[in-house]
C-alpha cells in the first residue's frame, strides 16, 4: 500500500525532520492515545458493510442466516456466485459497461483535444461566446435533463442501444476546459518550430501538444471511467434489455427479480460480482485513482 | 475574405490561413453540448408550460399551470422537503467528518494507509451496489444494524419500512458513501500547507485545538467551499438509494426530486409535470453550480 493516498499537489519547503516531528506530535497529542482507538473503531465500522457482504456471499444457501450464524457459516461455498451468473447475464453486463465506458472515453478524448486546442491556440470570431456556451454544460447537470434527453433518444430511434447510453456524454465542457488550460502551458515556440518544419495542425497537435498533456488526460480518463462505470439513472431510462444494460442497471434488475427475494447470499454474490473487479483495480492503481478524483467533481 | 487580420492586443499571433479550422475543431464538442445540454434545457422549460399526460390527447398550453399544481400538491411539497432535509443533514455531517478524519490521518504512518482505505473505498463503489449492501444491513431480521443494536440492548427497528426512519437510513448511506471522497480533498489540502506556519504556532505555544481552529481551518476554507458545493449538488441529485432501497416509500417518505422526476415520467407518464420538476431542479442546481464554476480554474490546474 502506498504510504500516502493523497499526494501533495506540489512539493513545498519543509522544516527540519526534528521540527516536523515535534509539530506533528504536538498537533496530534490529543489524538494519539484515545483518538487512535476511536478512529480505529470508526474505520472498522466503515469497512464492515463490505466485509459482511463478502462473508455472506460465501454463506451456504442451505444454512439460514440467523443471529448466531451471521457470517460465512459452517461450510463456505462459491456456489452463490455460480448461481448468480446463471440467473443474470453478468458477463454480458460487463461487456456492455466496458463498451459504454470505453466508447465515451475515446470520443471524449478526441473532442476535448480538438476543442481545447482551438480555444488555446486560435483566435476566431465568437470564440468567447462559444466557450461560454460550452461551459454552460457545467451548470446544468445531465441528470436534470433526463426527461428531454429521453425524448431525443426516442426521436432518434436509439432507445435501448449502447449508443443511447453514451451519446449525451460525448461532449465534455470540463474536459475542454482542462485541455485548454494544459495546452496553454505549451511554449508557443515549439508550435512555431513544428510549423516551420512543415507540420500541419494535426501533426502539431499530435506531436507537440498531446505528449505534455498526457498526465491531465490520464486524470481526466480515470474520472470519466469512474463516473460512467457508476452511472445509473440515465442507462436505466434508455435501456430495456440485456443487450444494452450496463452492470449498475443489471444489478438493480437482478436484486429485484421475484425469484431472488431475500436470498442474501445470492444478492451479495451478485453485488460482489459487480464491485469485485473495481475494488481490485482500485487497490492496484490507488494513487492514480485518487489523483484523478482530486481533479473532479466531474460530470 | 477581404477583412484585414487584426493584431491581437495581447501580441499573440493568430494562426494564419485557417479561418474555418478553429470552428471545425470546436464543432464536435459544440454539437453534442448543443444537442444534449443547451437544446434540452430550452425544450424542458418549454414542455413544462403544457399539460401533457395520459388524460389529454394533444398537449394543451397551461402557462405556469404545472408549477401551480405541483406546489399545491402536498406530496410534491413533501418531496421538496425530503430533498432539502437530505441535503441539509448529510452535507455538513459528511464534510465535517471528512475534515476530522483527514486531520487525524494526516501523518505518514503506514498503518494509517489501511484506515484511509477503509474510509475511501465506498467512494469508488457504484451507489447501486452500495445501496444493495445497505438494503441487507438494514434488513429487519438479521441485518447487522439491528444485530448491533441488540448487542447494545436497544430494540431493533424496521429501518426502511418506517416512514419516520427510512429517510434517515438513506442519509446514513449517503454519509458513509461520500465522506471518504471528501476526506481525500482535505488530505490533499493539508499536505499542501506550509509547515513553517505550524512551527511558528507551536513556538507561540498554541494548543492543538487552537492551531486547528485558527490556522488549519482558515487555510482550508477554500477547500471547504469547494467540497461543500460538490456535496450539495450531489445531494440534490440523490436518486440511486431511493430506487434500490425503498422505491420512494413508505408513503413518499424517501422520494426526492430526481426520483420523483423519473417516476412522474415513467410511472405516471406526465411529461408536463416531469418537465416542470426538472426546471425546478435545474434552477436549484444553478445557484450552487455557479459557485462550483468559479472554482473551475482551481480544479483544472490542480496538478
Amino acid at each position: 500500500m502506498s504510504s500516502s493516498l493523497a499526494s501533495p499537489s506540489s512539493p513545498l519547503p519543509r522544516g527540519s525532520a526534528a521540527g516536523r516531528l515535534s509539530v506533528r506530535l504536538h498537533r496530534f497529542r490529543l489524538l494519539d492515545a484515545s483518538g487512535v482507538v476511536v478512529l480505529a473503531i470508526v474505520a472498522i465500522g466503515w469497512a464492515v458493510p463490505l466485509i459482511w457482504a463478502m462473508a455472506v456471499s460465501v454463506h451456504s444457501p442451505d444454512e439460514p442466516i440467523t443471529a448466531s450464524n451471521l457470517w460465512w457459516g459452517s461450510k463456505p461455498t462459491l456456489s452463490n456466485y455460480a448461481q448468480a451468473f446463471q440467473i443474470a447475464p453478468f458477463a454480458q453486463y460487463y461487456v456492455n459497461t466496458i463498451l459504454i465506458v470505453a466508447g465515451i472515453l475515446v470520443v471524449q478524448l478526441v473532442t476535448i483535444s480538438l476543442a481545447g486546442y482551438a480555444f488555446a491556440r486560435y483566435r476566431f470570431r465568437g470564440q468567447n461566446l462559444l466557450f461560454f456556451l460550452i461551459l454552460l454544460q457545467l451548470m446544468v447537470p445531465s441528470s436534470a435533463l433526463i426527461v428531454p434527453n429521453y425524448s431525443t433518444i426516442r426521436q432518434l430511434h436509439l432507445f435501448d442501444t449502447l449508443v443511447a447510453v453514451m451519446l449525451p456524454y460525448f461532449g465534455s465542457a470540463f474536459g475542454v476546459f482542462l485541455m485548454r488550460q494544459t495546452f496553454k502551458t505549451v511554449p508557443r515556440d515549439l508550435d512555431d518550430a513544428a510549423r516551420v518544419d512543415g507540420a500541419n495542425w494535426l501533426q502539431t497537435l499530435w506531436h507537440v501538444y498531446i505528449p505534455p498533456a498526457r498526465p491531465a488526460m490520464v486524470a481526466f480518463a480515470l474520472s470519466s471511467i469512474s463516473f460512467h462505470w457508476n452511472d445509473f439513472l440515465w442507462p436505466l431510462v434508455v435501456t430495456n434489455s440485456t443487450n444494452s444494460r450496463p452492470l449498475t442497471v443489471g444489478l438493480a434488475v437482478f436484486t429485484q427479480l421475484g425469484e431472488i427475494g431475500a436470498q442474501w447470499p445470492l444478492v451479495t454474490a451478485g453485488t460482489l460480482i459487480v464491485v469485485g473487479p473495481l475494488l481490485v483495480l482500485f487497490l492496484v492503481f490507488q494513487r492514480q485513482f485518487i489523483e484523478s478524483f482530486l481533479h473532479s467533481g466531474l460530470k | 475574405m477581404g477583412r484585414p487580420q487584426r493584431v491581437s492586443r495581447l501580441g499573440r499571433r493568430p494562426r494564419s490561413g485557417a479561418a474555418v479550422l478553429p470552428y471545425l475543431l470546436v464543432l464536435p464538442t459544440g454539437f453534442f453540448v448543443a444537442v444534449f445540454t443547451l437544446w434540452p434545457t430550452v425544450r424542458v422549460a418549454y414542455d413544462s408550460l403544457f399539460l401533457q399526460n395520459e388524460a389529454v390527447q394533444v398537449p394543451q398550453f397551461t402557462g405556469l399551470g404545472n408549477y401551480a399544481a405541483l406546489f399545491a400538491d402536498p406530496a410534491f411539497r413533501q418531496v421538496l422537503f425530503n430533498t432539502v432535509i437530505y441535503v441539509i443533514v448529510t452535507v455538513p455531517i459528511s464534510v465535517a467528518l471528512a475534515l476530522v478524519i483527514a486531520l487525524a490521518l494526516n501523518r505518514r504512518l503506514r498503518a494509517l494507509g489501511l484506515f484511509r482505505l477503509a474510509f475511501f473505498y465506498p467512494a469508488i463503489l457504484p451507489m447501486v451496489s452500495a445501496a444493495t449492501i445497505w438494503l441487507f444491513m438494514y434488513a429487519p431480521g438479521y441485518g447487522l444494524v439491528n444485530v448491533f443494536l441488540g448487542i447494545l440492548h436497544l430494540p431493533g427497528q424496521n429501518w426502511l419500512g418506517s416512514s419516520d426512519l427510512a429517510l434517515f437510513a438513506l442519509m446514513v448511506v449517503g454519509v458513509w458513501k461520500q465522506t471518504g471522497y471528501f476526506m481525500i480533498f482535505y488530505l490533499a489540502g493539508l499536505q499542501g500547507l506550509s509547515r513553517e506556519i505550524f512551527e511558528a504556532a507551536e513556538l507561540d505555544g498554541a494548543s492543538a485545538i487552537q492551531t486547528v481552529r485558527h490556522i488549519t481551518l482558515p487555510l482550508l476554507a477554500g477547500m471547504t467551499l469547494f467540497v461543500t458545493t460538490i456535496a450539495v449538488v450531489n445531494g440534490f441529485e440523490t436518486v440511486d438509494q431511493t430506487y434500490i432501497m425503498t422505491g420512494g416509500g413508505p408513503t413518499n417518505a424517501t422520494t426526492m426530486l430526481l426520483f420523483d422526476i423519473w417516476q412522474t415520467l415513467f410511472s405516471f407518464f406526465d411529461l408536463g409535470k416531469a418537465s416542470a420538476m426538472s426546471v425546478i431542479l435545474i434552477a436549484v442546481l444553478l445557484i450552487f453550480t455557479v459557485v462550483n464554476f468559479s472554482h473551475l480554474e482551481r480544479r483544472a490546474t490542480y496538478e
